[in-house]
């Protein structure tokens, strides 16, 4: 190592041109690679549905299965009907959420997730025949700990029922908060129930210290602010701001209706 | 490490001088990814590539790079290097990757990285600094895929995912030790590890510091 490799020239332009050369070959990296990894995200969400709905084993094919047993719809979160204004295969209501066209922003008291903004229209997923469905999975987002997380929510055909509950992506501390996705964990959700005898858009399911009863899920032990994310996000989505409308069709016996006969402009939609 | 060749600098950190079990660098790893054989391999595959290549390209631009700043020039290499690897493996091997999750990204700081780096790369032509980095990814990797096997065949019954001891959940006989499936049991395993190792070869066995006292007898304490 030479003395003169250390004058400020130097280093300035050692540092640079280091800075360059590492910057183009992993950003080329990202971008090349990118297809790839989409299709690999999209195989993991349809597994996570399968996972979600139960219908999830090792080695089967994911896209087979997912074709035959599951279809996407596009659901006005207000009205709690379909709509065909979008394909359920290419709509991404995370995205749709940032776009002033297709979100909204949450005002504060509202946002009890922490979402700042929300989609106007979801996309929910009909396990079975989608005229009757034996299972509804839902998104849901909310805020964790340390960060935004995302998963489904599946729901029996009665629109009250919980089957399971995951998430595909979160950033909760290993073993405390992660445990979110301990089997175990998941297990305790089935046969719960969101809604309470009396019957309006507010949801009654919570996580609690001492769980009992169908609306009562034990918390994650050492990780109280993921718990309170869990529970905020449910209470969110369940509600009158997220899938309340959808489900209270499902909760009543009458199916969602397409959406001509409402408040909405579109019109192109189908039947249900 | 006075002579360089090629033969020493690539088998030579398998067994004579591993990173892990006579250098005790890069243990965080070796516990966090052990539970299972095939996470081991890929594991100790991305090591690999990582420090061979940060050797690699530290040694290429070693004359040019200025005492000032080196760390960081390497870290700059290293980090470059590990993002790709982890792009690489959610592209091709997702499932992997979301078990290996934060300890791809957490290659940068593998010790035996920036070890090799700063102690080999910094003073060696750049072909003898590739194939050291790939020894001493094997010295890793040897250790990592020793450790996972015997924590995946004792603690879950199978290789590689392949049941090789029924375990008693699943109808066979075996009960599987819990606690290998926790970090601790790596400690236990790369411990006894080194006492083979140090044992097949003396010369590894370390001088004693100091000293211990006999224990204080119980008449003298009174």
């Amino acid at each position: 190592m030479a003395q003169g490799n250390n004058s400020i020239k130097k280093i300035l332009i050692v540092a640079f041109s280091l800075c360059i050369i590492c910057s183009v070959i992993v950003s080329t990296a990202a971008v090349a690679l990118r297809p790839a990894q989409q299709l690999n995200q999209e195989l993991d969400r349809k597994t996570n549905i399968l996972n979600v709905a139960k219908l999830y084993e090792p080695g089967m094919d994911v896209e087979e299965v997912f074709a035959e047993q599951i279809t996407g719809r596009v659901v006005e979160l207000e009205t709690g009907d379909y709509t065909d204004q979008f394909d359920a295969d290419e709509y991404d209501g995370f995205e749709a959420a940032r776009d002033p066209a297709t979100g909204r922003t949450l005002s504060g008291d509202r946002d009890i997730a922490g979402l700042t903004r929300v989609e106007n229209y979801a996309t929910v997923y009909l396990v079975g025949d989608p005229e009757d469905p034996e299972q509804i999975v839902l998104p849901i987002r909310g805020q964790g700990l340390w960060g935004r997380m995302r998963g489904f929510l599946a729901v029996e055909g009665d629109g009250n029922t919980i089957v399971s509950i995951t998430y595909f992506e979160h950033s909760e501390t290993p073993g405390l908060g992660g445990e979110v996705n301990n089997p175990r964990w998941q297990a305790q959700w089935e046969g719960k129930e969101i809604y309470d005898e009396e019957g309006d858009l507010t949801p009654a399911i919570h996580l609690s210290k001492s769980a009992s009863g169908e609306y009562e899920v034990d918390a994650l032990s050492g990780a109280t602010l993921t718990s309170n994310g869990v529970t905020n996000m449910l209470q969110f989505w369940l509600s009158e701001e997220g899938f309340g409308p959808y489900l209270a069709k499902f909760r009543s016996g009458t199916e969602p209706e397409d959406a001509d006969d409402t408040d909405t402009d579109f019109n192109d939609v189908e039947g249900a | 490490m006075a002579d360089v060749n090629v033969k020493g600098v690539l088998v030579g950190p398998i067994f004579q001088n591993n990173p892990i079990a006579l250098q005790i660098l890069g243990i965080c790893s070796a516990l966090a990814v052990t539970t299972s054989m095939s996470v081991s391999l890929v594991m100790a595959l991305a090591v690999i590539f990582v420090t061979a290549f940060s050797n690699l390209f530290v040694s290429l631009i070693r004359n040019h790079i200025p005492s000032a700043i080196r760390i960081i020039v390497q870290m700059t290499i290293i980090a470059s290097l590990v993002i790709v690897v982890d792009q690489i493996l959610k592209a091709y091997a997702y499932e992997m990757s979301k078990q290996l999750s934060v300890f791809v990204g957490l290659i940068i700081t593998n010790c035996i990285v920036m070890g090799r780096a700063e102690g080999f790369a910094m003073s060696n032509t750049p072909g003898m600094s590739f194939l050291d980095g790939i020894g001493n990814g094997l010295g890793y990797g040897f250790v990592l895929l020793v450790v996972g096997f015997f924590r995946e065949l004792l603690g879950a019954g199978s290789i590689f995912g392949f049941t090789v001891l029924p375990t008693v959940q699943d109808g066979g006989w075996y009960i599987s030790n819990g606690l290998l499936l926790l970090p601790p049991s790596a400690f236990f395993i790369i411990g006894l590890m080194i006492w083979v190792l140090r044992s097949l070869n003396p010369e590894q066995v370390e001088e004693n510091e100091f000293k211990m006292k006999e224990n204080t007898k119980p008449k003298e304490a009174v």
